[in-house]
């Protein structure tokens, strides 16, 4: 499914990232420790967390994450949409909280590890 | 001026902390840290200063020097302590800080374990602060909270695997202006250097983040001074007039 998709399907804001919504999700992880995701999440996943700071970006660069989607109706600070935009990592919303959003990625066939 | 060596511990909690040990009170931590060896201690308690004066006072007349801390817990749930000449100094941190913490739960228990002392370690009151939770204050506007008040920014135990910078954030951010980072003492400061790789770029102390007596000390910091201040100590990390870290 291309991010394009999910977007369309659960309804999510777009925060950055507008000119890469075609890329393939293969997986998904959780999680707003930065170090647990840098450890265990992999490519091509959508992340699902609560966590907004800039260095969410560099963690989703670092994995080849597919995009990042922050759960609960939080707004990513300005740097980090900033920081999206330059590294064009699509940086997603919805206002859904995280087990919630999970629940509706399984749904659509988006599983984890 | 004469330079020489103050054996230091900046990250004691007391009985204020939820977390704290009752037994924390200003005499029993003055007392502990000096059969230590200690010279300088700081109180630094979760998102409150309220024993810092009384613990100064306990330690009146004694040869150690006591400073003000806090431990703030940023809305990354990153662990930052301040650290201020006084508890005159700390003042305007603590009320920022205040207004910044969520509501207690209804349920919240801890209330209880916040416990306000006197010098002569009597009970003057609990803190109704929901002192274990959040700011709802980045990391970043913490730090210069804290500079701006003329305090030191040491980030908390950053080799631990929750409430550090790296547990939270994966890994340092770039513009952010610690004055040292702190390693707990699971860890010595050359594995954590040889742990950290790029990180270090920041000086690496160690202090005991003591919640019971006994723990007071159990890691500390040596640093080269003039006087016990928090202005030689801001020296020092920067490696400035000579002053230095030691050892740890």
């Amino acid at each position: 499914m291309t991010l394009a998709e999910l977007v369309e399907r659960l309804d999510l804001k777009v925060f950055a990232g507008k000119a890469a919504l075609q890329r393939e999700v293969k997986g998904g992880y959780a999680g707003d420790l930065l170090s647990d995701v840098m450890a265990h999440s992999r490519k091509d996943d959508v992340w699902v967390t609560i966590q907004v700071h800039p260095n969410i970006v560099a963690v989703a660069v670092l994995k080849e994450l597919a995009s990042i989607v922050v759960a609960h109706g939080r707004e990513p600070a300005a740097e980090t949409i900033e920081r999206a935009e330059a590294e064009k990592v699509p940086v997603l919303g919805t206002g859904m909280n995280v087990f919630e959003f999970v629940g509706r990625l399984h749904e659509l066939g988006i599983k984890g590890s | 001026m004469e330079l020489r060596r103050f054996r230091t511990d900046l990250h004691i909690h007391s009985c204020l902390s939820p977390c704290g040990e009752l037994s924390m009170y200003p005499r029993q931590i003055v007392e502990r840290a000096r059969a230590a060896g200690l010279d300088i201690i700081a109180v630094s308690d979760h998102n409150a200063g309220d024993n810092a004066a009384a613990t100064a006072r306990a330690a009146a007349g004694t040869p150690l020097t006591v400073l003000a801390g806090m431990e703030l817990t940023s809305e990354e749930e990153v662990h930052l302590i301040g650290l201020f000449e006084s508890a005159d100094g700390l003042r305007p941190v603590q009320t920022a800080v205040a207004g910044k913490l969520p509501p207690a739960p209804a349920n919240y228990k801890f209330a209880e374990d916040q416990v306000i002392v006197s010098a002569t370690d009597e009970v003057t009151g609990f803190h109704p602060g929901f002192l274990m939770g959040a700011t709802a204050l980045t990391l970043h506007e913490l730090v210069e909270l804290v500079h701006r008040h003329g305090g030191l920014a040491v980030a908390a135990h950053i080799d631990r695997e929750s409430f550090s910078v790296i547990s939270q954030l994966g890994f340092i951010p770039a513009e952010l202006a610690f004055d040292a980072l702190e390693v707990s003492p699971r860890m010595t400061i050359a594995e954590a250097r040889a742990t950290l790789g790029a990180d270090t770029r920041f000086p690496l102390v160690s202090f005991s983040d003591a919640h019971r007596p006994e723990e007071i000390g159990r890691a500390a910091t040596d640093f080269l001074l003039a006087e016990p201040s928090l202005a030689e100590i801001g020296k020092a990390l920067a490696g400035a007039d000579g002053r230095r870290i030691m050892s740890s």
